[in-house]
């Protein structure tokens, strides 16, 4: 069980990890969202997974936090992207598409 | 207290996602940009301090992850609404 | 703007889902069955329920059958496998050095009509592959796409990010 629990939370940090790289990566903030928020909300679910694991009488308080992310993460990038839309950033476009 | 080397593996994985995240939050070229970074570092702040609640066996730091984890959220909720007014 | 749903008068299913709400989320937080416990959260529950039950118009959107669970177990299985996928194709871009994307703002339609169905259909577009939910205007919204294929138009665009989860929470939600 335990070494179930630490692969779980392996993976999760890996994805956490993914998402901070795309978020350095990405070209302009409307991706940078969809890196920050992604990846960063399965790795958190991964990482409560795991510790869900490694400590089975958490599991309730553990599913509440977990239950809270999956809600408020979304909404957090749509008004974040709502935001800068409605500061006038423009989407960041390919070359082909137009773009610089 | 002692962590395997998997365990010790993930809270390496974790910081270097931090990092990346405080990265982007003090390059960010614009304000948006800077908000995302810090949402991102304070949902990765929620599952560390779960990590934390595990490393101390102790579940007091899973109600501080929770309170944590809705205070970030309406920070980031008020922070976005307020750049949306500033551009009317 | 027009909320048709917030006029309507609540029922008793209503009352009952705020109470059950309330109390499973007591029981979850206190993470103990012990009878005091319980008593208290019910107590709780309850004036929650009559103070402010009138006002929870945010659920009116939901079709209450025996059915309903079952539906919403159906739809997070399907949820889950979307966002898994999502994240193994946002690892593949972000990894892939020549960062291939071609992203593009789109428009779709959604036949959803309850405030809480746009906003659970909104959340799903957010979590799954490539996509990213902007804002919600009427029964439009716009979606910020990675991969955005050449020459898509509302319509395909539509189909291709809303339609499945439209299907699902149909069968639960106005």
């Amino acid at each position: 069980m335990n070494i179930i629990g630490d692969i779980f939370l392996v993976i999760g940090a890996l994805f956490i990890a993914v998402g901070g790289l795309g978020l350095l990566r990405m070209p302009d903030v409307y991706n940078r969202i969809h890196a920050g928020t992604k990846a960063v909300t399965l790795g958190s679910l991964s990482v409560l997974l795991g510790i869900a694991l490694l400590h089975p009488t958490w599991w309730p308080k553990l599913l509440v936090i977990a239950g809270f992310l999956l809600f408020t993460n979304p909404v957090a990038a749509s008004i974040i992207a709502r935001a800068a839309k409605i500061s006038g950033i423009k989407p960041w476009r390919t070359e082909e598409q137009g773009g610089e | 207290m002692t962590i395997s080397t998997l365990e010790f593996i993930a809270i390496a994985l974790l910081l270097v996602g931090m990092g990346f995240s405080a990265i982007r939050l003090f390059l960010g070229p614009t304000t948006p940009d800077r908000v995302v970074a810090a949402d991102t570092l304070s949902v990765i702040t929620t599952a560390g301090l779960a990590g934390m609640a595990a490393y101390f066996n102790n579940p007091i730091y899973l109600d501080i992850a929770l309170v944590y984890g809705t205070l970030a959220f309406v920070g980031t909720v008020a922070i976005a609404r307020a750049i949306e007014g500033n551009q009317k | 703007m027009d909320h048709p749903q917030t006029t309507r008068t609540v029922s008793g299913a209503h009352y009952a889902f705020v109470f059950s709400i309330s109390l499973l989320l007591w029981v979850l937080l206190s993470g103990s069955l012990a009878w005091e416990e319980v008593a208290l959260g019910a107590f709780v529950s309850l004036m929650i329920t009559l103070l402010f039950g009138p006002r929870f118009t945010i659920y009116n959107g939901i079709k209450f059958s025996f059915m309903a669970p079952l539906y919403v177990l159906l739809y997070l299985v399907h949820f889950f496998r979307e966002l898994i996928k999502a994240n193994f194709e946002l690892a593949m871009r972000v990894l892939t050095p020549s960062l291939p994307i071609r992203p593009e703002m789109v428009e779709i339609k959604t036949t959803l009509e309850s405030p809480l169905g746009r906003m659970l259909l909104a959340n799903s577009i957010t979590l799954t592959p490539g996509t990213l939910s902007v804002d919600v205007t009427g029964d439009t919204i716009l979606v910020h796409w990675v991969y955005c294929p050449p020459g898509t138009d509302a319509k395909m665009a539509t189909d291709a990010i809303a339609a499945s989860f439209e299907r699902h929470i149909k069968r639960f939600l106005v």
